[in-house]
């Protein structure tokens, strides 16, 4: 197997690989777990990363991994490359929303779709999600209605979306935050006595936050069944990941007691693979996970930024040849019976996406003003009601004006 | 069953205990809860009788604390969690500001957080840095969140009861040099509303607004001044968020003067809103401007200082009279 590493990185110290048991019953501590760590380095000092399918759509073995998608089938194959195509026509969609003026704002999942569907759909119904802000291929593998996302980047809501409706919680804009709620979250599922498992995402510049390091503390302490999936995309803004660490991410996690591995991020079966193994570590009680995703955030950090600033176009290009979709189609059209027909109604169905998307959006309603007011509290409070009504009598003394003005 | 005699401390001790027998969804959870009782013994015995899975042991990490109870509560739980001291709340802070005072409202009214913070505040133990502080006004100022402050053991229990109950979060802050002070808890009692402020001492000359530590410092206050032929009242406000201010309107119009107390600096203090709220609602009842008495703009002293910090009888009684001298 090999592994490529474009990014311009200094090499690592590359100890850990991933290290798991199996078997042992959801214990308070998390620390057995460790006890198999694998050393793994590949030639050119980059830790080794877990692939399964190359940037040339080719399949190659993993026998740790590979039993997590043994028995897939071409149709879920074309599931994947499917769910990955209309999330980065959905994204392109919202790209252009926010250049026309439709949207205020928007983050741009582009590169790092196959991070996102491989471990999206890896999760089961029962499981729960903590996005950042950025997972909307994750979404959209929970069923998440796409135009549900645009509401809060049109201005109309902060969120707006039911948690519990898919077990998707609303997108979290503090770095890092959410890494505690998914733990937390954990926490109440074992006490529970459930199977589910949580997935908690980040990206390589939360991996600094100390919501971050403290997630991982109390999950290892307690045995959580979380999954850390961190989409290291190489670029916080405009910070490469050399200054959030001076170790690959997935390392972090032996310092806290439990197994990291790090993934292909652009590799949607490996992500599928991995995700799957460690949701099921995190069920059978065998407590957190790390998972590093190694991709590449092709495009702006916002709409709001210029990468051209901080980084040139010679690294975009090296990854644009490791493309997640691109390498899914070359093995869906050298390796299984798909044919013509499945992508031409595929870029059919894209259009669609984009239509809809597009009209939905157009047609968002700015929310009541009064919407200041409400929910503020699940119980109510005093000053709201008072402020409220101030805000209501002066609205109330516009009108007067109007109608006298009629008059 | 009858009122029965017991330290604020034990009070909520009570209350907790009650509230984890009533619903198995309340948690306990903080820093040496279990084990130890709490380093004031405010959950003593708890995680004997209830176990380490309700009454947790957790790491050094305040932000932790809070970011995990948010994810427990989302389960369906009802956290309550003990900052140790007040500050040490600050690596929480984040998470209560952006993440427990706004996701109701961010959900639409789709996700209810009822998480309690308890956080021993205040001065007057003769403690090292960071341990004496009163940080209520932070936390008033931001909209998601409910402050309460009990002042003596009944209201102690019935206010961590009501606490728990509510589907708002609420920070809860024990004033930690009253832990020890005695008084009748009613298990019977039907408790007034959390947020509601409460006339503890009647009076025609002027009033006193006082919440947590310093209800009975005012209530001294009104003594001594009674033996000057002053007539004061005493409101303990109870709430910090919302503040009652129906009240103290109610009081000041009768009044027609106010001097509100707390240990917490004066300047941005809840006081000031008090004054503020107050001028617009009273401007024609007040003889006098509504004074302030509370900690000054500095960082809290050092123990042997925090006599001159806090306010004490005759700085509350030095005030009391220059309201009345207009």
């Amino acid at each position: 197997m090999t592994v490529e590493s474009t990014a311009a990185r200094k090499p690592r110290r590359s100890a850990g690989g991933k290290a798991g048991t199996t078997g042992s019953k959801r214990s308070t501590t998390g620390t057995k777990s460790t006890t198999r760590t694998a050393a793994r380095k590949a030639g050119d000092g980059e830790p080794e990363l877990v692939q399964l399918l190359t940037p040339e759509g080719k399949r190659v073995k993993n026998a740790e991994y590979d039993p997590y998608v043994a028995g897939i089938t071409p149709d879920e194959l074309r599931g994947l490359y499917r769910d990955m195509v209309l999330t980065r026509r959905f994204d392109a969609e919202a790209t252009a929303l926010q250049r026309q003026g439709e949207l205020g704002l928007w983050a741009s999942l582009l590169g790092q779709e196959a991070a996102q569907i491989g471990s999206g759909r890896a999760t089961r119904e029962d499981d729960y999600v903590f996005p950042t802000y950025r997972e909307h291929g994750v979404a959209w593998c929970r069923g998440v209605d796409p135009t549900n996302l645009l509401g809060m980047f049109r201005g109309v809501n902060n969120g707006g979306w039911d948690p519990n409706g898919n077990n998707f919680h609303l997108y979290t804009i503090v770095i890092g935050s959410q890494a505690l709620h998914a733990t937390g979250y954990a926490m109440g599922v074992a006490k529970d006595g459930a199977d589910a498992a949580v997935v908690a995402y980040f990206g390589d510049g939360a991996s600094s936050q100390g919501d971050v390091a403290e997630a991982f503390t109390f999950s290892a302490v307690y045995n959580a069944p979380v999954v850390f999936f961190c989409q290291n995309n190489q670029w916080a803004i405009s910070e490469p990941t050399e200054k959030q660490t001076r170790v690959p991410l997935y390392q972090r996690a032996q310092g806290y007691g439990f197994p990291g591995v790090r993934v292909d991020g652009n590799d949607v079966l490996a992500c599928l693979a991995v995700t799957k193994w460690a949701l099921e570590r995190a069920r059978r009680g065998e407590g957190p996970t790390l998972v590093e995703a190694f991709t590449y955030r092709m495009g702006a950090h916002t709409t709001s930024d210029d990468p051209s600033r901080y980084r040139g176009d010679d690294e975009r290009a090296a990854w644009e040849a490791k493309d997640p979709i691109a390498r899914l189609r070359t093995y869906l059209e050298s390796q299984t019976d798909t044919d013509e027909g499945f992508f031409a109604e595929l870029e059919e169905e894209s259009e669609a996406l984009g239509r809809r998307v597009r009209e939905v959006v157009r047609a968002m309603p700015d929310p009541d003003r009064f919407a200041i007011f409400e929910n503020v509290y699940a119980d109510g409070h005093a000053l709201v009601d008072e402020e409220r009504a101030q805000f209501a009598a002066y609205q109330a003394s516009f009108a007067d004006v109007e109608e006298g003005k009629q008059r | 069953m009858t009122a029965e005699k017991m330290a604020l401390a034990k009070a909520i001790n009570e209350s907790l205990r009650t509230a984890l027998e009533a619903d198995p969804k309340v948690l306990v959870m903080g820093e040496d809860v279990g084990k130890l009782g709490g380093v004031f013994r405010v959950t003593d015995g708890l995680q004997k009788d209830f176990g380490e899975d309700r009454v947790i042991d957790t790491p050094l990490a305040e932000s932790g604390i809070v970011g995990t109870a948010i994810g427990l509560a989302l389960r369906g739980y009802r956290p309550v969690v003990e900052i140790q001291f007040d500050g040490f709340v600050f690596p929480a802070y984040d998470q209560i500001v952006t993440q427990l005072a706004k996701m109701h409202a961010r959900s639409l009214g789709k996700v209810k957080l009822p998480v309690v913070v308890r956080i021993p505040y205040g001065g007057g133990i003769g403690a090292v840095e960071h341990h004496s502080e009163s940080p209520e006004a932070l936390f008033a100022h931001v909209a998601g969140l409910k402050v309460v402050s009990p002042s003596n053991a009944d209201d102690a229990y019935w206010m961590m009861q009501q606490a728990i109950q509510s589907d708002d979060p609420v920070i809860f802050f024990e004033p930690k040099r009253r832990y020890w002070d005695k008084a009748e808890v009613s298990r019977e009692a039907i408790p007034d509303p959390l947020h509601k402020a409460r006339v503890v001492r009647e009076g025609t000359d002027l009033t006193l607004v006082a919440y947590g530590p310093m209800v009975k410092l005012c209530q001294e206050v009104a003594d001594a001044a009674a033996e000057e032929g002053k007539s004061l009242e005493v409101l303990d406000l109870r709430s910090v968020s919302p503040i009652d201010f129906d009240a103290i309107q109610a009081s000041v119009e009768k009044t027609r003067r106010l001097v509100v107390v707390h240990e917490a600096p004066v300047f941005l203090g809840s006081g000031a809103e008090i004054a503020a709220r107050i001028t617009e609602r009273c401007f024609y009842h007040l003889e006098a401007p509504v004074l302030r008495v509370g900690g000054y703009h500095a960082p809290y002293p050092p123990a042997r200082l925090e006599e001159d910090y806090l306010p004490d009888l005759d700085r509350v009684l030095d005030a009391v009279d220059r309201s009345l001298a207009y």
